[in-house]
């Protein structure tokens, strides 16, 4: 009996660690250590045998199982391994495949990006936002802003007007808002104002619809030379830390003195010739872009909002208007103000 | 204003080059477009020839074989001109020669006849008009003298802009005062300093008389006369001189008027006085719907504001804009009245756009001229007509003012005014000297300067402010002004919470994968038809404008969904197969900012800095409502080898717009609703606590054709009552970590008729407070739950901030909402 357990175990082990699969390895358990197995069987007849046997043959053939058992697990967690890779290599994906589409980031457009980022340095200077509406009363737009009718002035501007009031028009700079955020608020202010402008004017340098921003400082004291600090803190904000800004004076209506202010090239840095030699084109060689316009506020727009604490002999400052198509044009590169209003999606997606 | 740099530095020589004269006019104030070169780029290879010979060409019937002695000897130059002959002093162009327009004379044979240069017409010099015949010159000059000499070739010009204030630019002079003032240079006597003699016969008033009906709108009318005069070519000096300004050269008379105009700012007109009857102007507004045939030989119907200058037949002008051909000046004129007015600016400007004519002199007087000028434009061209044409002046000037006109503005200008507004000093010399270049007179008061305002800067200069300007601008703001920042205590940049929270949803737009555009504001009337709406809606009825560009520009938007659909469609016939557009902009809707919209406004904006809000005292015309519009053609996310690319519809855009909300931390509400332009079985109302806010859909296929679109789906939606919903920013903490949760699915078998929002509601209403969520997360019809019916499964989480809830008050309420919903038609599935 003892021979033969050890002949069930040698067998039965040789034949667990020979095991290739885990299919093999069950039928190696039900074979001999299931219910009808010889081991099983002789563990079942132990109380039959005499008792000077049973406690060898009983220890013998309990030793026998456990071993086995033992080396099923082992062989069992052996097979799980490798059975699991082969598994996973059958798994296996062309790793070359493009991987799957996220859902698309949009993009911003240009203009309001740039209105963005020039909001974000004014703001960074002090000023707050005022935005109005885009269809204005005259007054606003041309009279409150020194613009007597009748005024050659008014024809520096070929203004849109609304066929049912004679005496209402798209407003023709954001300026209007000059006036309505004094009438709201009285000095010190300091506000910019962003926003859709039209002109009776299509080419490929004007659009009958762009964007200003407009800059507006009043308090006791400010000074056209804090207008040119001003300025030159949005255009290094906007084209670089090397850059210088020059006041031409000019004339506008609504301030006196005026000013035309010109930035200095950045790409041949103000020289007007790039490294080659040759012409800088974005300057036309002249070493200054015309950027925007600006000025003192007119006392004489001052006295349209006299009764709201605009009193021109205690408080001035000035005002300044920025195109933003402009500032993106020369920013990005981009040759024709059009392609700002046609919205190709080849276009809009350049530009993150 | 083309202003001639010889005819400038008669008056005032800088001493510099053009271009370097345009760049300091440029960095004071005038603006110097470009400086060009009028006749031949360069004066070389143009000398003074005499003709020795003219032969008939042997092959040309019209060529003449010329022998030219140009001072260096004899050569052959063959010749089109009728004119030329043996023994004329002529201006000769030699091979090399750099023609105006920059071409290189060389050698030719015509007809077989070597030609050695061209003998030139005065055209072909740019210094006159005619091409009839060669320009023959005074035979005195020698053979081989350069034509520079004689003419003025490669003439520099600036081109100037001048701004509407400086109508004293509109003259050459005055461009000369004005390099006087920020060069130094020395300005010559006044041109208009003359004693011309009267040697005409008797006095003005024995030839001519002015009534001037209308005072108020011609302020001053002068009138000379000149017998005996003599019409003809001007000199050829005058003719270049008009010719470099862009003035064509007519007769000696009219470029008279035009020179003097060039030179003072002032324009004149001469009259034949022989066509006019009894030599009687009178000078009066038109009648409504009177007819005049002007100059350029058009017929105009004039308006009743319309002022005249007539004579006893009938205007003769239209005063201040352009003369009438009755009594113009021809070659047989002897005796010439010559006309120097004053007219009211304003009413000019008025004339010139109403009859859209505007004209050399309508440009000067809309900019209102100084009354003093008159007699200052008299005198000059007197001078001339004696000179160029041998005229006879008659003593006496008709002068007919209105009254006596405004005396020079006196002004003072305060030292510390100068330093306040400019942030920079000026001394008082530097002021004085300024100044007094510019015409005005100065006398020192003290730190202070007392100002008298000369006539030609009447009414630009009329406040210290303006002379403030003036010391600036000349004084070189570009190398003196200092530069600082404003010093104003306690002041705060920021952006509101509006403009924040619409910063924030153009971003989640844009991460929610929509590329911004920005469309027209304007659109075709015929948009609103296209979109079906009906024209009793009131989008149907948009602002109007009165001068369009054309059509296409003609009405303002009162949709963003046609600038979107215009957008598509563009990208679509470029070749783009997938489109996620939007837009953040305003509409424009034809009726004053009234009602609701004013007051959620009125609710959601306070007043004042940092809440962005400026509405001034007058409300806006119209209502522009601020809005979100979006839309999307093809998959939102891209085709791919593993599938996908389902077109957006109805669900894919809705999921945008709540996350759009959610984002801004606002609840939106859906409920079936139509609109014409969308597909009336796949769009819904949206709106805020009950109140519309806009529309979501499918757009109807009869609206994708009209754009040529397969299918798209899209939302616009009012900004302002969803960003006046917003919680972002504004939330309050609660407390969700302390007490655990419960959550349940739920099943609910329910009439398909039954929108699932009322589902939601009556799950919710019945589970109170401590039901803090129940959502929709699976949609089941079919042979389970039978015909007509559908089958809803929503998630709950039920809460209680301040303990733990029990089985017992979970199961309550779960009873509770049992109950709900079996009133609605719903039986819970268990
Ligand atoms: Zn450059």
């Amino acid at each position: 009996m003892l021979e033969r357990i050890e002949e069930i175990r040698a067998e039965a082990g040789a034949a667990i660690e020979a095991a290739t699969s885990s299919a093999e390895l069950e039928e190696l358990r039900v074979r001999h250590l299931g219910r009808k197995a010889e081991l099983t069987t002789i563990l079942r007849g132990i109380a039959e045998l005499p008792a000077e046997e049973r406690g060898k043959v009983g220890g013998a053939a309990n030793g026998a199982r456990k071993e086995l058992e033992a080396l099923l697990e082992a062989s069992a967690a052996r097979l799980d391994a490798s059975e699991l890779d082969a598994k996973l290599l059958a798994d296996r994906v062309d790793v070359t495949l493009p991987g799957a589409p996220p859902r698309p980031v949009g993009h911003a457009h240009l203009i309001a990006r740039t209105t963005r980022q020039i909001e974000d340095v004014m703001i960074g200077l002090g000023y707050t936002v005022a935005e109005g509406p885009e269809i204005e009363h005259d007054y606003y737009n041309f009279t409150a802003l020194n613009h007597p009718e009748g005024h050659p002035a008014r024809m520096l501007q070929d203004t849109f007007y609304v066929q049912s009031q004679p005496e209402v028009l798209l407003r023709t700079h954001t300026s209007p808002m000059q006036i309505r955020a004094m009438e709201t608020q009285p000095p010190p202010i300091f506000v910019i104002v962003p926003g859709k402008v039209y002109r009776r004017d299509s080419d490929a340098t004007h659009s009958p619809m762009f964007h200003q921003i407009e800059g507006l400082a009043i308090a006791e004291g400010i000074t056209l030379a804090d207008l040119q600090g001003t300025l030159l803190a949005l255009c290094r904000a906007i084209f670089g830390d090397e850059r210088e800004v020059r006041l031409r004076p000019h004339f506008f209506p609504f301030t006196e003195p005026s000013v035309e202010v010109d930035v200095s090239c950045f790409q041949c840095g103000g020289s007007g010739e790039l490294a080659g030699g040759e012409r800088c084109n974005l300057c036309k060689g002249q070493g200054w872009i015309e950027i925007l316009g600006a000025g003192m506020v007119d006392p004489n727009v001052l006295g349209f909002v006299a009764e709201h604490g605009y009193d021109a002999e205690r408080v001035q400052g000035f005002a300044f208007g920025l195109g933003v198509e402009r500032v993106a044009m020369l920013r990005h590169g981009v040759p024709d103000l059009r392609r700002f209003f046609d919205n190709d999606v080849r276009m809009l997606e350049q530009f993150s | 204003m083309r202003v001639p740099y010889s005819w400038l530095r008669e008056y005032c020589d800088p001493g510099m080059a053009p271009e370097q004269l345009a760049d300091r006019l440029v960095m004071t104030g005038t603006e110097v477009e470009r400086v060009t070169v009028a006749g031949p780029p360069q004066p070389d290879n143009f000398v003074v020839g005499k003709v020795l010979a003219a032969e008939q060409h042997p092959d040309a019937d019209r060529l003449r074989v010329c022998t030219v002695d140009d001072g260096d000897g004899e050569r052959t130059i063959v010749c089109g001109a009728p004119n030329v002959a043996a023994g004329q002093t002529v201006a000769v162009a030699l091979p090399g020669a750099r023609m105006p327009g920059g071409e290189k004379l060389r050698k030719a044979k015509l007809r077989g006849v070597a030609s050695e240069g061209m003998i030139l017409a005065a055209d072909e010099l740019e210094v006159g008009e005619d091409h009839d015949g060669i320009l023959v010159l005074d035979e005195a000059l020698a053979a081989g003298t350069p034509l520079a000499e004689v003419l003025p070739l490669a003439e520099p010009v600036l081109e100037i802009e001048v701004t509407p204030n400086r109508v004293d630019c509109f003259g050459v002079h005055g461009v000369a005062r004005e390099v006087h003032a920020i060069t130094g240079a020395p300005l010559g006597p006044d041109p208009w300093a003359l004693e011309v003699p009267a040697e005409g016969e008797g006095t003005a008033d024995d030839y001519a008389s002015v009534a001037v009906e209308v005072p108020e709108l011609c302020p001053r009318f002068t009138a000379r006369v000149f017998t005996e005069v003599e019409i003809g070519p001007s000199p050829l000096w005058l003719q270049a001189r008009l010719a470099a300004a862009g003035q064509r050269p007519i007769n000696n008379v009219v470029d008279i008027t035009n020179y003097v105009m060039l030179l003072t700012a002032q324009p004149l007109h001469a009259f034949d006085l022989d066509k006019v009857p009894s030599g009687a102007l009178t000078v009066r507004a038109a009648a409504a719907g009177e007819k005049m045939t002007t100059l350029d030989g058009v017929e105009r119907e004039l308006d009743a504001e319309t002022v005249l200058v007539c004579d006893e037949n009938g205007p003769t002008g239209i005063a201040g804009v352009m003369g009438g051909q009755v009594s113009e000046v021809s070659a047989t004129t002897t005796r010439v009245l010559l006309e120097v007015a004053n007219w009211n600016g304003t009413n000019i400007l008025r004339t010139s756009r109403l009859l859209g004519l505007r004209s050399e002199a309508s440009s000067r007087f809309e900019k209102q001229l100084h009354p003093d000028l008159c007699l200052r434009a008299q005198e000059i061209a007197s001078q001339l007509l004696l000179e160029l044409c041998g005229a006879k002046l008659v003593a006496g000037t008709i002068d007919v003012a209105a009254a006596s006109w405004a005396a020079p503005r006196q002004l003072v200008l305060r030292a510390a005014r100068v330093k306040g507004l400019l942030g920079m000093t000026i001394s008082q010399a530097e002021q004085t000297t300024y100044l007094e270049r510019l015409g005005f007179g100065v006398e020192a008061d003290g730190e202070d300067l007392k100002v008298t305002v000369p006539p030609d800067r009447h009414y630009d200069v009329t406040r210290e402010v303006d002379l403030i300007e003036e010391v600036a601008r000349v004084h070189g703001i570009d190398e003196h002004l200092p530069t600082t920042l404003p010093a104003v205590a306690g002041r705060v940049g920021g952006l509101s919470r509006e403009q924040r929270l619409r910063r924030r949803a153009e971003d989640g737009l844009r991460d929610l994968g929509f590329d911004q555009v920005v469309g027209w504001s304007f659109t075709d009337p015929g948009e609103p038809g296209r979109l079906r709406i009906p024209a009793d809606d009131p989008r149907a009825n948009p602002v109007l404008l009165a001068n369009p560009l054309s059509e296409e520009q003609s009405a303002m938007r009162t949709t963003v969904l046609g600038s979107l659909l215009d957008v598509a469609a563009r990208n679509v016939a470029r070749g783009a197969d997938r489109l996620a557009l939007f837009e953040a902009a305003s509409v424009y809707l034809n009726h004053p900012p009234t009602g609701r919209n004013r007051d959620v406004e009125a609710r959601n904006r306070p007043v004042g800095a940092l809440a962005g809000n400026f509405q001034g005292e007058r409300a806006a015309p119209f209502t522009e409502p601020h809005r979100y519009a979006a839309l999307a053609l093809g998959p939102l996310i891209p085709r791919s080898w593993r599938g996908g690319g389902e077109p957006a519809d109805f669900f894919a855009l809705k999921g945008v717009l709540e996350s759009l909300a959610r984002q801004l931390g606002a609840e939106l509400e859906f409920a079936p609703g139509e609109q014409p332009f969308l597909h009336p079985g796949r769009s819904a109302a949206v709106s805020i606590e009950g109140a519309p806010i806009g529309w979501i859909g499918e757009i109807h296929p009869l609206v994708c054709r009209e754009w040529d679109l397969d299918a798209a789906v899209g939302f616009e939606i009012d900004a302002a009552p969803l960003l006046g919903a917003a919680s972002a920013g504004i939330e309050t903490y609660e407390d969700v970590t302390t007490f655990p949760a419960v959550y349940q699915d739920l099943a609910v078998v329910i009439p398909d008729e039954v929108a699932a929002s009322d589902v939601r509601a009556a799950v919710l209403a019945a589970g109170g407070e401590l039901l803090r969520s129940a959502e929709v997360f699976d949609l089941y019809a079919g042979e389970q739950v039978g015909e007509g019916r559908v089958s809803l499964a929503l998630g709950l989480e039920f809460r209680a901030p301040d303990r733990t809830l029990t089985d017992a008050e979970v199961n309550e309420l779960r009873e509770a909402i049992k109950q709900s919903l079996e009133k609605i038609g719903g039986t819970l599935r268990e």
